[in-house]
């Protein structure tokens, strides 16, 4: 980066900067800051007698909750359900694009099919998957559902499912910007299939690549609707993800414990994104 | 090293015939040009060297060996592309290492099996490359960091360091500035005489044919023209096309009717009316050619002189003086023509110039097949 061409800026230059920044700045300021603010706040707070009344109990409730098995529960499911779904949901994608970014006849329909996917909403994609495993009328019938082994694996087929769809359509844009000519230089040095690949593609691609891995853990940290549908938690807690756990804690004798959940997924979050960037953005290509 | 042969190769993408039944033969270590306006099929023509684009028909030789159906990666030969295509992640070392690090090569002789190259070999050949084309302190950069002229050169190092038996190039210097250009095009000439592989070239620009081809291929409509020496292409153009493609100005061309003197002489009388006089018929064509044929004339614009007593009139519409030469545009009979000068054209605009041109230099087609008669 170019650091050599930083320069003081004029008070009217910097308050023009302010002008134009200011209708942002307010609606995060109304919709994210003061919120997460209140929420912090109120983790502050103990309930007493089912919640009849709050008691300011200061950082204590954060260091008991944050380190309670239920917490660690949660956090815990939540990263399986982040590894579950995101490494196959991101490979099936980028090979789903691979083998589409080609000019052939019909192509556009499997594209259409493929990032069809991303139209459906995650209640309706949970519901079809609900029925998928019901296990009399099922096409996956199994018993997975009521497997506490197997119950995360399952819930997490819907979402990978819809993490393809993202995926493809996405990698499908960043390929259509690199260069035929680039590939085609690589065919004739000698790269095949797999080598092109992984040495020339993946490269060149990273920045899309580094942009869906973050969302995607993101998301899949969010996950609520589709645990909540598919297994409602169970079977016995095994499904129980970070905001399920934190959903199911947003009753009045319990709202202080679940805005320390809330705050502290919302550092893990942060810490785990901050991490992605450091780590991988070493190994991102950004073209010029 | 070695030969390319077309034998009647053809490419027809759906309805679109772009390559049309091509013969031609590039010898062994010539420099071969591949030259045509846009969409001729020059290009295809070259992909379908590569391997980058099938053989809808027709037979490809490289060598002896068949190669319709061989892997692109295992014609041994390498591409410069008109974008460059270099690897932007990797730096101009690698990118140049990289045909190297993927395949193998007949590294102890045509008869021995090919292998992978071992580090120290590879280092070798990439030091060469970057010291015949210059490369020496841009080897750690990226391609990002290098001007147009550097990633070009990159590109032929690139393609230099297999040491192929033939060098495709597709419009290679049309992404740089004029004065590079040129520096570019001797710098190619002098690199294929000193490594003497064949290459096949394509490009849009007949200056860059002229100056560095052993011979040209012209090409329009995906139907081959002519091949000949630059010299031959321009002294003796096989059809109307090739004849106003190479030159600039082009060729002039006048419709005009054959006037013989009866006996076949060329005594004063025979030449070819173009309706603003009578321009003298080639030597050895009059006795070809029957009183009151119809005939197309070329008449380059340099051998076009003003005399006083010249037999041909010219109105003179315009003139542009370009400091070391002229160009007096105007018209003979209906047909416009261009006459180049050296030096200051004296003539008025809207006036008339009497203009003489010498037989060896009258070229002249058919008017409906449109080749050359003489």
């Amino acid at each position: 980066m170019n650091r050599s061409s930083r320069r003081r800026y004029s008070p009217r230059e910097l308050g023009l900067a302010a002008l134009l920044l200011a209708p942002s700045i307010a609606v995060f300021v109304a919709f994210f800051y003061r919120p997460f603010l209140n929420l912090a706040y109120w983790g502050t707070f103990e309930s007493r007698r089912n919640g009849a009344y709050f008691e300011r109990v200061g950082l204590a409730q954060y260091r008991e909750e944050l380190a309670s098995d239920d917490f660690r529960e949660g956090l815990w499911h939540s990263v399986q359900f982040v590894l579950y779904t995101v490494p196959p949901g991101l490979i099936l994608g980028v090979l789903l694009a691979v083998s589409a970014h080609r000019r052939l006849r019909g192509i556009k329909v499997f594209q259409a099919i493929f990032s069809s996917t991303l139209a459906s909403s995650v209640a309706v994609t949970s519901v079809v998957f609900l029925y998928l495993f019901n296990p009399q009328v099922g096409l996956i019938a199994t018993d997975w559902l009521n497997d506490p082994g197997m119950a995360m694996f399952a819930v997490s087929l819907s979402s990978i499912w819809q993490n393809m769809g993202l995926a493809f359509v996405i990698v499908l844009a960043g390929l259509q910007a690199v260069p035929d000519e680039v590939m085609e230089a690589a065919t004739l040095d000698g790269y095949g299939a797999a080598r092109r690949l992984l040495r020339i593609t993946i490269p060149l691609i990273s920045p899309v690549l580094l942009f869906l891995l973050v969302v995607l853990v993101i998301h899949g940290l969010q996950a609520f609707a589709q645990i909540d549908i598919i297994t409602g938690g169970g079977p016995v807690g095994a499904t129980e993800t970070m905001v399920f756990k934190i959903n199911r804690l947003n009753r009045p004798d319990n709202i202080g414990i679940g805005a320390v959940y809330s705050v502290g997924l919302f550092f893990i979050t942060l810490a785990v994104t901050a991490m992605q960037f450091v780590i991988l953005e070493r190994r991102v290509h950004y073209a010029r | 090293m070695a030969s390319l042969t077309f034998e009647k190769v053809t490419k027809r993408f759906d309805d679109v015939v772009a390559v049309d039944a091509l013969d031609l033969e590039v010898d062994d270590g010539e420099f071969m040009v591949l030259l045509g306006p846009s969409g001729c099929g020059k290009t295809t023509a070259l992909r379908m060297v590569a391997g980058l684009d099938d053989i809808t028909d027709g037979t490809l030789r490289i060598g002896d060996r068949v190669v319709n159906d061989i892997d692109p990666a295992r014609r041994d030969v390498s591409m410069v592309f008109q974008s460059y295509a270099l690897y932007p992640h990797m730096t101009v070392r690698r990118n140049i290492e990289s045909p190297l690090l993927v395949r193998k090569y007949h590294a102890d002789g045509p008869d021995r099996e090919a292998r992978k190259l071992t580090r120290a070999e590879r280092n070798e050949r990439v030091d060469e490359a970057a010291r015949v084309l210059g490369l020496g302190e841009l080897m750690g950069r990226k391609p990002a960091a290098l001007s147009g002229g550097q990633r070009q050169r990159v590109a032929l190092a690139r393609a230099f360091v297999g040491r192929p038996q033939a060098f495709l190039m597709d419009e290679p210097l049309s992404n740089l500035d004029a004065k590079l250009r040129a520096a570019t095009r001797l710098e190619l000439v002098d690199l294929h005489r000193r490594v003497e592989t064949t290459v096949l070239y394509v490009t849009h620009d007949q200056v860059e044919a002229m100056t560095m081809a052993d011979r040209i291929a012209i090409m329009s409509a995906g139907r081959l023209q002519q091949v000949g020496t630059p010299q031959q292409v321009y002294e003796e153009p096989a059809n109307l096309f090739v004849a106003q493609f190479i030159g600039t100005p082009p060729m002039n061309t006048m419709p005009g009717t054959v006037v013989t003197d009866g006996d076949g002489g060329t005594d004063g009388r025979a030449g070819i009316d173009v309706g603003g006089g009578r321009v003298p018929l080639p030597l050895g064509l009059a006795t070809r050619l029957e009183e009151g044929r119809p005939v197309v004339v070329g008449v380059r614009p340099e051998h076009l002189h003003v005399t006083g007593d010249g037999p041909v009139e010219h109105k003179v519409r315009a003139v542009e003086w370009l400091g070391h030469e002229c160009l007096v545009f105007g018209s003979i009979g209906e047909a416009p023509v261009v006459v180049r000068q050296t030096g200051m054209a004296r003539l008025d605009t809207g006036g008339t110039a009497r203009l003489a041109v010498d037989p060896a230099d009258v070229h002249v087609f058919d008017p409906d097949t449109e080749q050359r008669l003489a």
